[in-house]
């Protein structure tokens, strides 16, 4: 979960019909035509016949046209956005139990409040905390908790919107062209 | 008006201008079949799924219409995958229900439940699982939509029993909802000035006709393109019969097995015009070989084969028949302004491979029967619009050398899968269609063996096709490969030439069935077969084994190491 996209990597923000079987369709086409998928997010959106899927792919294993096009073939997926990343607001939620005894604890919250992370849960020798933000600051989190010992992470992957000011510099890929 | 969904489903389908469905009966389709019984629908009742998915694929090739196929649920909808598969690759709509057990045992592993939507989302274009009646004539109007706009291809319905049980409101929706389903059809203006602009400075432009061609019905907008720009034309596996074989620019197949000439000008080509073409491996073998020197101009309605394997110069989205119509327009224009290159050197050196490198191959009269021979026996003693349809190996590409196809939608095979198997029901898939012309499938003994029993279907419901086994006792594909790849060690590839007795398995299922063994009986037999009119006709011809299909270009090499094949005369038997 790198937080800078090395230069194979996309994201696609992907506006699909909220309909049953649309995760399975977007997963078989990327498992089925070799196509690597680097972090994958869905979440519903303002409108509820829609979902939104945020994919990172990686584009080692076909270029980036191919697999728009591909996707749009789909015929649950409604619109594609090819989002650069400086193009993009970006963000990442982070979960990780953490070991803390007494004697460390403080440091470990000292560390929370400069990432502006929260304590969700404390133990006698761990506690869970969470943290949401770019995937930059959340990699530069969890390199800082290494050390301490993490028992547990996971995180979300990323979701992203275009940045406003620059909306029409994100690429739109329409599904008029490849709805066929 | 109340309706179940069954008679909704049925009822949708006569909307949808159904004349017949291909298919079997069983618990989960029960209440689908019942209405069935008062519709105007023929139904041809199949001995095998298989067989019901191959015979709407031989039906939607020679229509231009969606070949629609019922079935019950867990193993009726497994043996229809095969034919799904065939459909997504070789692009032909298809309409295929399959019955579900009831909505609430999904997902409890009831009797006969398979995922049927699950399994046949890689091979479909699209598929449903109908959860309320009330969605079935919008989703059964969708379904065909889907399947026959844009790229064509083939769909599934899955039909819960109790969703066929439940009562609803008769309706016929006047839309559609599919917002993510826009297929592009016209081509754009600025890239089609591009690509006159490309087809005015070639001096060895080839036209790439695929079958996306037959698919838009653009086989006049070819022909119209070809003879005004005057370049040479092959026409793919898929595309054969899209331009006429005896035109005097029809250069015939081109790929693995094609002839010398069409592979050759591709590779020396300045200038491709691919039409409704994929740019498949087997057209243009290593990849990184095929035609170097070539410009592309790549038109095709799915947006994701422009540049998958070649980047075109210039690509066109869009429906072959269109964009062909727009090319012929611009192009009329542009040579009203300027001459365009005179391509009379390009085709001497056409005019060139081809009286060099001819197809070729030996019939003796006292030898032994050759395969080559029947096909073109079969050619000069039928018809002239006779519907070949082929199974897949030796033969097929036997059928493919030597027919003359000068008509569209007169051979169906199976181009993208491969599917031995695949002739006898397509056959009698093209015959329901197209019941005024005369269908000859051209089979092996391998493949007649994997779905022959569809001839008793055939005989059942008084369909005459007619068979020819090109009988070489092997599966003769595989061993070629392993004859010219495999110094020669044979591995299971032996099939025998009278295990079974063709001719008494074919009488058993209701055909009339001849066996030809002697060249001079070739003829006779085939005028013979051409009499009967009322039941199926069998020829089994027990041809050479040893017979290769040349030319060849191995898997790997590039198109600029064809082999030709023996010098006729020394082995080249
Ligand atoms: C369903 C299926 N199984 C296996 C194959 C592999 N295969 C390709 S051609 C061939 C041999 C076909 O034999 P036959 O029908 O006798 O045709 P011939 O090549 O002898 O003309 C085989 C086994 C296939 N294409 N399809
Ligand atoms: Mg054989």
């Amino acid at each position: 979960m790198g937080g800078e996209l090395g230069s194979t990597h996309h994201i696609l923000s992907v506006l699909v019909e909220n309909r049953f079987g649309v995760l399975s369709r977007v997963a078989g086409l990327f498992s089925r035509r070799g196509y690597n998928i680097y972090s994958l997010a869905v979440s519903p959106t303002e409108d509820e016949r829609f979902s939104r899927m945020t994919i990172v792919v990686d584009t080692e294993s076909a270029p980036i046209e191919q697999i728009t096009k591909q996707l749009n073939k789909l015929v649950p997926v409604v619109k594609i956005l090819e989002l650069a990343e400086a193009d993009a607001v970006e963000r990442e939620m982070l979960l990780a139990t953490v070991k803390a005894s007494a004697e460390l604890r403080s440091h470990v919250t000292e560390l929370v409040s400069i990432f502006e992370a929260k304590i969700l849960d404390v133990g006698h020798e761990a506690m869970t905390i969470m943290a949401s933000g770019t995937p930059g600051k959340l990699d530069a989190f969890s390199e800082l908790l290494a050390p301490f010992g993490i028992v547990e992470l996971q995180r979300t992957g990323r979701i992203a919107l275009p940045k406003l000011a620059r909306r029409p510099k994100a690429r739109r890929l329409r599904a008029v062209s490849g709805g066929s | 008006m109340k309706l179940t969904g069954a008679q909704a489903l049925i009822k949708s389908l006569e909307m949808q201008g159904t004349e017949v469905v291909f298919g079997i009966p069983g618990g989960a389709i029960l209440p689908v079949y019942d209405p069935l019984i008062e519709s105007s629908i023929r139904h041809v009742l199949v001995r095998h799924e298989q067989g019901a998915g191959h015979m709407a694929e031989g039906y939607a090739n020679v229509t231009g219409r969606p070949g629609v196929a019922m079935v019950t649920s867990g193993p009726a909808a497994t043996n229809i995958v095969t034919p799904l598969c065939n459909a997504y690759m070789d692009s032909t709509p298809l309409v295929v229900i399959t019955g579900q057990v009831p909505y609430q045992a999904i997902g409890s592993d009831a009797f006969q439940e398979a995922d049927t939507v699950g399994i046949t989302m890689p091979v479909t274009k699209h598929n449903w699982l109908v959860t309320d009646a009330a969605d079935l004539p919008r989703i059964i109007r969708e379904a065909f939509h889907v399947a026959t706009t844009g790229r064509p291809g083939p769909v599934l319905v899955d039909v819960p029993k109790n969703v066929s049980n439940q009562v609803m409101d008769w309706y016929w929706p006047d839309s559609l909802d599919l917002p993510g389903y826009k297929p592009t059809t016209k081509g754009h203006a600025k890239q089609v000035k591009e690509a006159v602009k490309l087809m005015a400075g070639a001096e060895r432009p080839v036209i790439y006709a695929g079958g996306g061609i037959l698919k838009a019905r653009a086989a006049e907008a070819l022909r119209a393109l070809a003879e005004l720009i005057g370049a040479p034309v092959v026409t793919t596996l898929m595309a054969r019969g899209a331009f006429p074989d005896r035109h005097e620019q029809a250069l015939g197949m081109p790929g693995m097995h094609g002839n010398y000439t069409a592979i050759t000008a591709m590779q020396r080509a300045d200038l491709l015009i691919a039409l409704g073409a994929r740019f498949d491996d087997r057209v243009t073998g290593k990849v990184d070989g095929f035609a170097p020197e070539a410009r592309v101009i790549h038109v095709d309605v799915d947006p994701a084969e422009l540049g998958k394997v070649r980047r075109p110069d210039v690509p066109i989205v869009g429906d072959c028949r269109l964009v062909i119509e727009e090319m012929v327009k611009a192009t009329r224009a542009d040579r009203a302004k300027r001459d365009w290159p005179d391509l009379s050197p390009w085709w001497q050196q056409v005019r060139g491979w081809q009286e060099r490198f001819p197809l070729r191959y030996e019939q003796h009269d006292d030898g032994p029967l050759k395969a080559q021979y029947c096909v073109e026996a079969l050619r000069d003693n039928t018809p002239d619009d006779t519907i070949v349809v082929a199974g897949v190996g030796q033969h097929q590409m036997f059928a493919s050398q030597y027919w003359h196809f000068d008509h569209p939608y007169t051979f169906v095979n199976s181009g993208g899968l491969g599917t031995m198997g695949f002739a006898v029901p397509a056959a009698v898939g093209a015959k329901v269609g197209r019941p005024e012309s005369m269908v000859w499938a051209i089979d092996g003994d391998g493949c007649f063996q994997m779905t022959a029993q569809e001839l008793v279907t055939a005989s059942a419901e008084r369909i005459p096709v007619k068979v020819a086994i090109l009988n070489n006792a092997y599966l003769g594909m595989v061993r070629q490969w392993q004859e010219l790849f495999y110094e020669e060690r044979y591995s299971e590839v032996y099939l025998s030439p009278d295990l079974p007795d063709y001719v008494k398995w074919s009488e058993a299922m209701g055909c009339v069935a001849f066996r030809v063994e002697d060249p001079s009986d070739v003829v006779p037999t085939i005028e013979k077969a051409n009499e009967v009119d009322d039941r199926p006709v069998v020829v089994d011809f027990r041809v050479d084994y040893r017979e290769k299909v040349y030319p060849m270009v191995p898997a790997g090499a590039t198109n600029d190491d064809v082999i030709v094949g023996p010098e006729v005369g020394e082995g080249g038997r």
